[in-house]
């Protein structure tokens, strides 16, 4: 990480925006392709005045096709280029799933490392934006059963930037998440120049001796809150913020676990074989006698898609007063 | 090679065994099948053959301990198979010390606290607990959760392991104990112990005594007794049992048309049929009746399960094979397991009165007491001579009041007193 003298605030479309344009001018090989990254200038205006500034070869307007995409920047990744593939939300990843799967993250091993695939697919994800069935899902645990594919989902503007770079120099084929109701709602400084986050990298956002608490996304944020009121209540919590879903910082999260001896795990992702199946497994198996609870996670139903209705929206995500009570459940335990 | 044994599952709802006689030694060779080892478990006592031939190399759990399921109790070395499988200057893979469960001589908090937790609580100890106490050498039974329900937290333990040896707990209930009055005046220091023999506990003296105090704290008692014309029955019974040993094969008792005259008022009086939980009244949808059967030394409740399905033959045959494994000491801890209702024949002794105690959580126990002969008022004023019975029911009053248990008695003795002669077993 680059040392840094000076920061400003900014919001995570912001850190997004700052960051892809800064790749644009830093390396000639980056180029950002995607429905509606040109003319649009992406539907959360993210490439506003990327293709006046620099251009239909490196801002490409793609069709509706996203297994195209995918595909097309497979191939520019593996001849050289360094291709940032936006899908527009992340609910319609599913036609590039065998370009994803199939083809990107194996890239390196059938070639036996001849060739490999630095690729960014960008992708919003999640709810809580009033977005329904075709705009709200969470896709992280589709792909984290995957070797070779990393998955990152930052939180903050200072994250996205230091993620983001990284993983635009990373070799291999990177699935980059921005949590929707992240964007304009979370603020925060983020420091002057180029830096990197090392992939892999959990952060502990606060410090806590009674339950360590890990999430991800906009959720971080809520369990963050949560346990900044319960500190009124002389209760302390440790949250910790995985950013890097796969691979995933088995050590920050086992080092708060051996001190705080419980887990809450909280994603908005549904819960079977989400996310945080894999923590507590990992936690079981690496750390048995450390634990004075049974590990309980906080997840999104298993319903199939977020309701339209507010009603069920609202009920699918996890508000910050369910989590706060959680919290203190798991500790009077 | 070496093959590690393990503490046997002896039925469904059995989690530990207790090693109760070891039939051979360290050295001593053993052929597959052969009996080498006696565990008991819950009420039950089980002979293990051993799986392979060879030669026992180790034994891990002692005589009188008590490990887990599946917790490894011996190490036989294989016949044949070491030369090939195992250096000779190889450790076989026995288990290493934490699978041992091993009683913490010298723990600190002692027993001085041993009422402190109750036996509910102490199962629900969590990984990172078992471990501290180990490492702290802690008692748990001596420690005061502060967790929910009263659960051991891990915080709890290393608090414990900070207080001490000498820790205040002990110093307390020491100093709680009312000092004797006028001492000066006593012969004899009030200490000083009265002659007598000590009769150590079995394994089954344990059992009953946890249980029966466990159910006595608990369930808070209530009584009720009725008297039953028993005279029809009596006499039907004197009709068929002679056929009925000739053609079934066991003997017709007064149980199992009593067993069924119960199942047929559990299923009028649901409430009956059912146990108290935190949670609610739990009312069972089976009916498992259990028979109290009196040993030498032991008293075993096996289950007659799905009671209610049975004709009096049935119950008859099956309660005949409950009682006959049960004197010969081959019930199954399923054989025991399940019970809904209890059914205890102290007539048998001769009783004719008595208050039971209630068994494994249920709403209620009869007793059918001893048959006598009576003078009794009957229909115009008459007074003649009748076969009478007394019923007498222990209930649950959290799960039920008075009202209902006399409704439930009364309902049976209407039932027992409609059987007679023109009856169909």
């Amino acid at each position: 990480m680059a040392v840094t003298t000076s920061a400003r605030v900014m919001n995570n479309v912001e850190a997004v925006r700052e960051t892809l344009h800064d790749a644009l001018v830093r390396d000639e090989r980056v180029l950002v392709m995607g429905e509606d990254v040109g003319a649009r200038g992406n539907v959360f205006l993210i490439t506003k005045g990327f293709l006046e500034e620099f251009g239909p070869s490196r801002i490409i307007d793609t069709p509706l096709a996203e297994a195209s995409i995918v595909g097309v920047a497979i191939g520019m990744a593996m001849e050289g280029l360094r291709p940032i593939a936006e899908i527009q939300f992340a609910d319609f990843i599913y036609p590039a799933f065998n370009q994803i799967v199939g083809e990107a993250a194996k890239t390196r091993y059938r070639s036996n490392g001849d060739y490999t695939c630095p690729l960014v697919i960008r992708t919003p994800y999640g709810g809580g934006v009033r977005g329904a069935l075709s705009h709200s899902v969470s896709i992280e645990a589709l792909f984290y059963h995957v070797p070779g594919l990393k998955i990152l989902a930052p939180s903050t503007p200072a994250d996205i930037k230091g993620l983001l770079n990284a993983a635009i120099e990373d070799p291999d084929p990177v699935l980059f998440l921005e949590h929707k109701k992240t964007y304009r709602s979370v603020k925060g400084d983020v420091p002057d120049g180029y830096y990197t986050i090392p992939i892999g990298a959990a952060d502990v956002k606060k410090a806590g001796t009674q339950l360590t608490v890990v999430s991800y996304g906009y959720n971080a944020h809520q369990a963050l809150d949560a346990a900044n009121r319960l500190d009124g209540e002389n209760l302390s919590v440790e949250v910790i913020d995985l950013r890097s879903i796969r691979p995933m910082d088995r050590a920050t999260i086992l080092e708060s676990l051996r001190k705080t001896r419980k887990l809450l795990i909280v994603h908005e992702d549904n819960k079977f074989g989400g996310i945080g199946a894999e923590i507590s497994a990992m936690v079981v198996e690496e750390a048995f006698f450390d634990l004075d609870a049974p590990i309980r996670r906080l997840c999104g139903p298993d319903v199939p898609a977020m309701g339209y209705a507010h009603a069920l929206e609202d009920e699918f995500m996890i508000s910050t007063d369910r989590m706060a009570q959680a919290m203190r459940d798991l500790i009077a335990f | 090679m070496a093959t590690t044994i393990t503490m046997p599952q002896l039925g469904e709802t059995v989690t530990e065994g207790t090693v109760a006689q070891w039939l051979k030694n360290v050295g001593d060779s053993v052929e597959k099948y052969e009996t080498f080892v006696e565990v008991s478990t819950d009420k039950v006592s089980a002979e293990v053959p051993s799986p392979v031939s060879g030669t026992i190399l180790e034994i891990i759990a002692k005589e009188g301990e008590t490990v887990p399921t599946g917790a490894p109790i011996a190490v036989i070395q294989e016949i044949g198979g070491a030369e090939v499988a195992a250096p000779a200057t190889h450790v076989p893979a026995a288990p290493t010390a934490p699978a041992r469960p091993q009683a913490d001589h010298g723990a600190r908090a002692g027993s001085n606290g041993a009422s402190v937790n109750a036996p509910d609580v102490l199962r629900r100890v969590s990984p990172a607990v078992r471990r501290l106490a180990r490492e702290h050498r802690v008692e748990l039974a001596g420690v005061r959760g502060t967790g929910a329900g009263g659960r051991i937290t891990a915080n709890d333990v290393i608090a414990a392991a900070a207080h001490g040896p000498a820790s205040g707990v002990a110093a307390a209930i020491v100093a709680e104990r009312p000092a004797p009055l006028a001492p000066a005046s006593r012969t004899r220091p009030p200490t000083a112990p009265v002659p007598g023999e000590l009769l150590p506990l079995t394994q089954a003296r344990k059992i009953i005594a946890q249980r029966m105090v466990e159910s006595k704290h608990t369930a808070p008692h209530a009584w009720t007794m009725v008297e039953v014309d028993v005279t029809n029955l009596w006499a039907w019974r004197q009709r068929e049992k002679e056929r009925f040993a000739r053609d079934r094969g066991a003997p017709l008792t007064l149980l199992p048309f009593f067993v069924r005259a119960v199942v047929e008022s559990l299923h009028a009086f649901p409430l009956m049929n059912a146990r108290f939980t935190d949670d609610g009244i739990l009312v069972h949808k089976d009916v498992h009746v259990g028979i109290a059967v009196a040993l030498d030394s032991n008293l075993m409740v096996p289950v007659i399960r799905d009671a209610d399905s049975l004709s009096i033959a049935g119950i008859a045959l099956a309660a005949a094979r409950l009682i006959e494994r049960a004197r010969i000491g081959k019930l199954s801890a399923d054989d025991l397991a399940g019970g809904t209702f209890t059914v205890n024949n102290t007539g048998a002794n001769g009783s004719v009165l008595s208050a039971p105690i209630l068994n494994g959580g249920q709403a209620g126990i009869v007793t059918m007491e001893a048959v006598v002969k009576r003078p009794v008022v009957v229909d115009g004023d008459a007074i003649a001579v009748r076969s009478i019975m007394n019923v007498c029911l222990s209930l649950d009053h959290r799960v039920v009041d008075g009202a209902v248990a006399s409704a439930f008695l009364v309902d049976l003795k209407k039932r027992l007193q409609a059987m007679g002669p023109s009856g169909s077993l």
